[in-house]
């Protein structure tokens, strides 16, 4: 792994044209895979894809955020910022694996919910109030991985999880550094100076219990090398998936309160 | 966030000159009308003329809801540590803790309604627009557990500008901390009812402000995830006036019902009764 970049140069990484969406890795990484549309309220959010597929055989419900790969795929799925719609497609496709007995597996890349009046409308903070409680008690193992950005509230309504993976550059926020830097300072040209001191990398992540993983990325960044990069996404979800489908899902859903129970600094 | 810092001290004190000058009074945000301020606090700070429900401190709300004497608190000593180092955190948070009294941003505790016992927990905006961050997140946290352990009730009176910035990711991850808590307490069947008072945004309105059984919201006051200038600025959309109030959003489906000041702890108390909270064993 490369340890010497700041958090600036990773997110600058994470930005280049190129680096690959999860459209890329589900034929590297699944099989079989259907997309299933819909959150049944209301219409089909873009910025949030999921289905069916199998990984090493075994059928499992893939949820994630849907980055552009050009201008035109941006507009689609709208830079990949949800909808409320987005994160009830996201719910309703989580409880049917908990009844079909399918293990989750969440791919979070979004700088954050959309910020539209639409959004607000509909019940914006509902909607990921609503996953974030939902998943915590969900009985199907939840592994999430981000892959590139994954900005506030947006990204944590699939982020409640058993095990959680960044990719070696991918970065976990709040919210924005450019967000950040405007609520704190009033002024978004500040997001370099914000980026480097809000501890987003993926080791700070580690360091602070939100991730458990970093899956390496092949030198100079995940675009270098899709065939690599998908092989060692693969890898640590064929692993993770085996063994937290052996454990009981009581225990399971017991280790799940208390990985996000003991996340806090204070003293008394 | 800070962004309603703007908002919190509109409410100033004004001398009328027209009048008897010894008598202070209050300048309404919102009809711009005057009234004393005595009157003023009397209402439990409600303009007289126009109904605007200015915000209450912590105690204050207690005060108003909870019978005499009944309030105990949790965790009271409770602070906040500095996660992710961030300049100036520590001292500015001693700064607040020696002017507002408070130790952070929530007050936890159990407390009588008419003799119904409940846990309740009031945010107050004084403290850092009383965003979340490690010590309200885990005494939200804690006030649920104790609620789901002892078959009690939660009130909580929520006001938040959203995630404590300067606690980075740590911030956020008190929503998964906090909803998780408020899942399992629903989950054993336990009654939770959320009181939206101004300003209720961000984080707070994503996690646990959202998943009451019941949602309350005082009149007028401001509920959203996202900032209305933030939105204005990305999407250059222009709003409705009454965009994100109570009103709008109990309209749009995420409020129950719409409370006065004056029959809130009425309301509340009639509510826990009717869940058979405080009825005799027969």
């Amino acid at each position: 792994m490369e340890n010497n970049k700041t958090a600036w140069e990773r997110l600058s990484l994470v930005h280049t044209k190129g680096r690959p969406t999860i459209r890329d890795y589900i034929p590297l990484i699944f099989t079989d895979f259907y997309e299933l549309h819909g959150d049944r309220y209301f219409g089909d959010d873009h910025a949030v894809m999921g289905g069916i597929a199998r990984l090493d055989g075994r059928p499992v419900t893939v949820i994630a955020q849907v980055k552009g790969r050009n201008i035109n795929e941006n507009k689609d799925c709208n830079f990949a910022m949800p909808l409320p719609e987005g994160y009830r497609k996201a719910l309703r496709l989580a409880k049917q694996a908990e009844k079909f007995h399918r293990p989750v597996i969440c791919f979070i890349d979004t700088p954050g919910a959309n910020a539209g009046m639409s959004a607000e409308e509909r019940g914006q903070g509902e909607a990921i109030a609503r996953n974030i409680a939902e998943f915590m008690t969900l009985r199907t193992p939840i592994i999430s991985v981000v892959l590139g950005e994954g900005g506030s509230g947006g990204a944590l309504a699939l982020g409640v999880c058993d095990e959680l993976a960044m990719l070696e550059n991918a970065q976990y926020s709040v919210v924005s550094p450019r967000g950040f830097a405007s609520i704190l300072w009033k002024d978004a040209s500040r997001e370099e100076e914000a980026c480097n001191i809000m501890q987003v990398t993926a080791d700070d992540m580690v360091r602070l219990g939100v991730a458990e993983a970093v899956i390496e990325e092949p030198l100079g960044g995940a675009h270098n090398d899709l065939y690599k990069i998908s092989e060692n996404i693969k890898e640590y979800l064929s692993l993770k998936i085996r063994e937290k489908c052996q454990k009981g899902i009581d225990e399971l859903l017991k280790e799940r309160y208390t990985k996000f129970r003991k996340i806090g600094e204070f003293m008394e | 966030m800070t962004m309603f810092e703007d908002f919190f001290n509109v409410v100033k004190l004004r001398f009328n000159g027209n009048e008897d000058s010894s008598v202070p009074m209050f300048k309404c945000p919102r009809c711009q009308g005057t009234s004393p301020l005595d009157r003023y606090e009397e209402l439990h700070r409600v303009c007289p003329n126009c109904n605007y429900h200015g915000r209450l401190s912590a105690p204050q709300r207690i005060a108003i809801t909870a019978d005499k004497d009944s309030f105990c608190e949790f965790d009271a000593d409770m602070i906040s540590c500095d996660p992710i180092d961030f300049p100036d955190y520590p001292e500015k948070q001693e700064e607040l803790r020696e002017s507002t009294g408070l130790k952070d941003a929530v007050i936890t505790g159990t407390a009588e309604i008419r003799g119904i016992k409940t846990v309740i927990g009031v945010m107050d905006s004084r403290y850092m627009m009383a965003s979340m961050g490690s010590v309200v997140g885990e005494k939200i946290t804690r006030a649920f557990e104790y609620a789901t352990d002892n078959g009690l009730p939660v009130i909580m009176f929520t006001a938040s500008g959203g995630a404590r910035m300067q606690e980075g990711i740590v911030s956020l991850m008190q929503m998964a901390k906090t909803s998780g808590a408020v899942k399992r307490h629903s989950d054993s069947g336990g009654l939770y009812i959320t009181v939206l008072t101004d300003p209720t945004t961000g984080g707070v309105t994503a996690s646990f402000a959202s998943l009451g059984d019941i949602i309350i919201a005082e009149p007028k006051i401001l509920i959203g995830f996202a900032g209305r200038r933030v939105i204005e600025s990305t999407m250059r959309q222009r709003l409705p006036e009454d965009f994100q109030l109570a009103e709008f959003m109990q309209d749009k489906g995420f409020i129950d019902m719409i409370v006065e000041r004056r029959r809130m702890r009425s309301t509340l108390a009639h509510l826990l009764s009717l869940h058979g909270f405080g009825e005799k064993e027969v």
